[in-house]
């Protein structure tokens, strides 16, 4: 359990540096989803540098953990975390959303590399990795696939007939982890659906819950380890975030869920993540 | 009178038997099992067995990351509920990324005929053929069945295969029933008019065929089993050789068999063709064989529907010629 400070430092830099280059991205083409991607950075960045067992050169070798990005809109995150990670060129991320790219405005399994499946509509990405999780089982291999929810997306009702299956299959090999920024597409969770006792209502469904804050890696980190020592039940890990992290002006805002960013927007958020990375 | 037996038990006797063969085949169902007969997989190899209770979304979500991590699923529920309740996953993770799960739909039609309309299905080709990537088998009899089951395991992508509850006559001969995805099969000779049709159709065909025998009008049945990608060339062919065509199914008439048919010729051969499907109704409760009677689903109006078409197709010859 734990961190190295070197380590600690080494992904929080990364962090920092991948919201700048998000930005930068999504001023560029005038598209996407910003504050759901922000929010995940640490998520994402944790698993991918720290946790998973992958190999960018051999993208599908059959004992790789799985990631699946269940809230797809987060996609601009993935795919500067994956580019970071030498999956693709960084130069592809600028192709984003861009005719004849491979990295399209939701995860597209055939088309990226290092992208386990096509996600988008919320909700399915958390049933097919509970379908990754009992194949590794028949097959006796101990890979774990994780799949990155959002808190608006577990209002699907396919989330719950996940959750209860997961239970009854014993799917020790699946982590999930919410995004709790508390924020969707029309408002906050709180005024479009609340979601009560986040809690108590997986481990009534049979699921080992652990709570961290989202932005700390070394939090994320001793929680999937922790999920791990867990056996015969799935792992959910509620991560609180905050949706925008790191440009003020973005954070908490369901406004910022998918808006174009404006010039003077972009040089604000800029200079604030600046100021992070230089202070 | 010929021996019938039942479309979903030869699947389920299939599935049980190809489970045997190849351990990679995975079985899902959403509490149906005893319907669509998967339990007799189920018995067989409880281990790669998944009954996920009365959720045919999650079903089918959990079946494409069984084929993202190289099993072969097979789900199963009712047709209805297949394409309904678990449309978005067929769409968005099979379809989209040609996932190799095969999704069997069970009750298809108004096979389910005392249900009432709230189970049949005749919307399931419709939705099925116009997503890119998913194949589409529809089947006969139980000889079929099995054949099209080994087929669709085989087959390396996504495959909707359309099941009947109905217990139906048995009209291939096993030791020589050719079955072809994507490849029509020519049961009868005939240059007057072709009938193409599907499923338990194709056995109404034969009987149509054999009243219009009597009239001395030689109608040609083609079995089109596999309804996408479908048989384009044997379609043209036929067109061309009798210059009519009937096509006759037991599913909407908008969106189906007819309209795939429809698709071809328009573009490549146009002939005079007429639909015998359900006309954009839904059915209700009822005998099942009383039912397909009352909605058009009969061997009277696939006679009537080929005379029509003769017509048609004579009164065209006649000012040609003028």
């Amino acid at each position: 359990m734990g961190l190295s400070a070197e380590r600690k430092k080494y992904l929080e830099d990364l962090c920092h540096q991948s919201r700048r280059k998000l930005i930068e991205i999504l001023y560029k083409i005038q598209t996407g989803h910003p504050g759901g991607s922000l929010s995940s950075a640490e998520i994402i960045a944790t698993l991918y540098f720290e946790k998973m067992n992958i190999d960018p050169a051999n993208p599908k070798h059959e004992s790789r953990d799985r990631f699946i990005l269940g809230k797809g809109h987060a996609a601009p995150m993935l795919y500067i975390i994956l580019a970071e990670r030498g999956f693709f060129p960084k130069e592809d991320l600028e192709s984003l959303r861009q005719l004849g790219s491979h990295l399209q405005g939701h995860p597209s399994a055939d088309k990226t590399p290092g992208v386990e499946l096509s996600t988008g509509p919320l909700g399915l990405g958390l049933s097919a990795g509970l379908g990754m999780a009992l194949a590794a089982k028949l097959d006796k291999k101990d890979y774990y696939t994780y799949v990155l929810i959002g808190d608006g997306e577990t209002q699907e009702g396919i989330i719950w007939e996940t959750a209860m299956s997961a239970a009854k299959f014993k799917a020790d090999n699946l982590i999930a982890i919410l995004d709790k920024n508390g924020v969707q597409l029309d408002g906050t969770t709180e005024e479009i659906m609340p979601m009560g006792d986040i809690k108590g209502k997986w481990e009534l469904f049979g699921w080992n819950v652990i709570t961290i804050n989202g932005h700390d890696v070394e939090a994320i980190s001793d929680a999937v380890d922790m999920a791990k020592t867990v056996k015969g039940k799935p792992t959910l890990i509620i991560a609180d975030t905050i949706k925008g992290k790191g440009v003020s002006f973005m954070e908490g805002k369901n406004t910022w869920h998918g808006k174009p960013i404006g010039t003077e927007d972009y040089n604000q958020a800029l200079k604030e993540l600046e100021g992070i990375i230089n202070g | 009178m010929a021996n019938k037996k039942a479309i979903r038990d030869a699947y389920g006797e299939t599935l049980a038997k190809i489970g045997e063969e190849n351990e990679n085949i995975v079985v899902l169902d959403a509490d149906v099992a005893s319907s669509s007969k998967s339990i007799l997989f189920g018995k067989k190899f409880p281990d790669r067995y998944f009954n996920v209770g009365i959720a045919e979304a999650n079903m089918v979500g959990m079946a494409a990351g069984f084929a993202a991590s190289g099993k072969i699923p097979f789900a199963n529920t009712f047709a209805a509920f297949i394409m309904l309740r678990a449309g978005d996953p067929v769409r968005s993770l099979i379809a989209y990324t040609k996932l190799n799960v095969k999704l069997a739909g069970t009750y298809a039609g108004l096979s389910d005929s005392y249900d009432g309309a709230s189970h049949h299905a005749i919307t399931d080709i419709a939705f099925m053929r116009s997503l890119p990537n998913m194949a589409v088998l529809s089947v006969v009899d139980a000889v079929e069945a099995e054949l099209a089951t080994r087929a669709a395991a085989e087959f390396v992508g996504p495959v909707y295969l359309r099941l009947s509850r109905a217990e139906v006559p048995i009209i291939f001969d096993k030791s020589s029933y050719k079955f072809e995805m994507g490849k029509g099969v020519q049961l009868t000779e005939g240059s007057d008019v072709t009938i193409a049709a599907t499923g338990y159709m194709v056995a109404k065909s034969l009987q149509a065929a054999e009243q219009l025998k009597t009239k001395g009008i030689m109608a040609r049945v083609i079995n089109i089993h596999t309804i996408k990608p479908i048989d384009r060339e044997l379609l043209i062919r036929c067109a061309q050789e009798t210059g009519a065509v009937v096509t006759a199914e037991e599913h909407n008439v908008l969106g189906g068999l007819g309209s795939a048919v429809s698709e071809v010729l328009a573009e490549e051969y146009p002939v005079p063709i007429e639909f015998v499907g359900i006309r954009d109704t839904f059915a209700e409760s009822g005998d099942y064989e009383l039912l397909l009677e009352k909605y058009g689903l009969s061997v009277d109006n696939i006679v009537n529907k080929v005379n029509k078409v003769m017509k048609r197709k004579n009164k065209q010859c006649g000012l040609l010629m003028k």
